[in-house]
């Protein structure tokens, strides 16, 4: 695996000047990431690498931080992430940027959906509600209904599904096409959606 | 619109020149249509009742009455299938959208057009 953190920045649309087709597309600033760790199977157990991303105030960062970051040589990060089984060759201390991804390459977006609160099951679950307002259904039109038997069970099931918070779930999408880089800016466009709101953080992984 | 969606807009869209217009205009939107192997170019003409966006997401709606019926066209501007786009008439109207005039039709159904002191 090899990948990059970065941040959602919005989503707009580009045309293909061929046959003019329109394509979404989530903007997200990328990198530069520093290498602020190598994990290796004889030391660690695992293999991995982990990314930094963001610089971090002095003055919100810990002196057990500021050691941490000094074997890498860099100011303290925002953000760290661990990849496992990092498939390109890094040393501590060394950027990953975009350059690792190719326009047409096929990547996946990990964010942290939008959180939506408490909500009802209709939201939640896709529930239909009851689906008419007449014949005795005086203010429950989103009710979720029976949730088990009486006497036989006598219980409601484990994993029944009910109301409650719903959103601010890590969520992957796979498959995403890499439309467009700009390496100058440290932009990847990739087709599609991404979760999270603009600003959240995102890792794309390859 | 973040400056990132801006720069992306620029790089990426084609900066074409077509006259100014807003709702309530009457305009020829020439559309580039691709029948077989062969393209050729199609006119809509009506009047545009909204327009939306902003960037390369921006888009238009152009409603005409066709035969009797009435047939709304929403283009986005950016596309690079609109060859060009031709101002007939300039309207004279109060509101940015013009729903109103789908519930309308034949005399209550015009815009009335703006005279331009040149």
């Amino acid at each position: 695996m090899k990948g990059i953190i970065g941040k959602k920045i919005g989503m707009t649309s580009i045309f293909n000047p061929a046959d003019g087709k329109q394509t979404a597309v989530t903007i997200i600033e990328a990198g530069p990431c520093v290498v602020t760790q190598v994990k290796t199977k004889e030391t660690d157990g695992y293999s991995s690498v982990q990314l930094g991303f963001g610089d971090k105030n002095d003055k919100h960062t810990t002196k057990a931080e500021a050691g941490h970051y000094a074997k890498s040589n860099t100011p303290a990060k925002k953000f760290v992430k661990e990849f496992r089984d990092f498939s390109l060759e890094k040393n501590i201390g060394e950027t990953v940027t975009l350059d690792i991804f190719a326009e047409g390459d096929k990547v996946d977006v990990v964010g942290t959906t939008k959180g939506k609160g408490f909500q009802g099951v209709v939201k939640r679950h896709g529930f239909h509600g009851v689906g008419e307002q007449s014949h005795g259904q005086h203010d429950r039109q989103r009710a979720p209904g029976s949730i088990g038997n009486s006497s036989d069970a006598s219980r409601v099931f484990k994993g029944m599904r009910m109301a409650g918070r719903m959103g601010a779930d890590r969520v992957k999408v796979k498959g995403l096409k890499v439309v467009k880089l700009f390496p100058e800016k440290n932009y990847i466009l990739v087709s599609g959606a991404v979760p999270g709101y603009n600003g959240s953080i995102v890792l794309i992984q390859k | 619109m973040s400056s990132a969606v801006q720069y992306v807009h620029e790089q990426l869209t084609p900066q074409k020149t077509f006259p100014g217009f807003k709702a309530g205009d009457n305009v020829t939107v020439n559309y580039k249509v691709v029948e077989g192997n062969k393209t050729r170019i199609q006119g809509f003409k009506g009047d545009v009742i909204k327009r939306q966006g902003t960037g390369s997401t921006a888009t238009f709606t152009v409603r005409k009455i066709s035969d009797g019926v009435g047939v709304e066209r929403t283009f986005p501007i950016a596309s690079p299938n609109i060859d060009s786009i031709t101002l007939h008439k300039v309207g004279k109207v109060r509101r940015a959208k013009l729903y109103f005039l789908r519930s309308r039709s034949g005399k209550s159904a015009r815009i009335k057009e703006k005279r331009m002191s040149i």
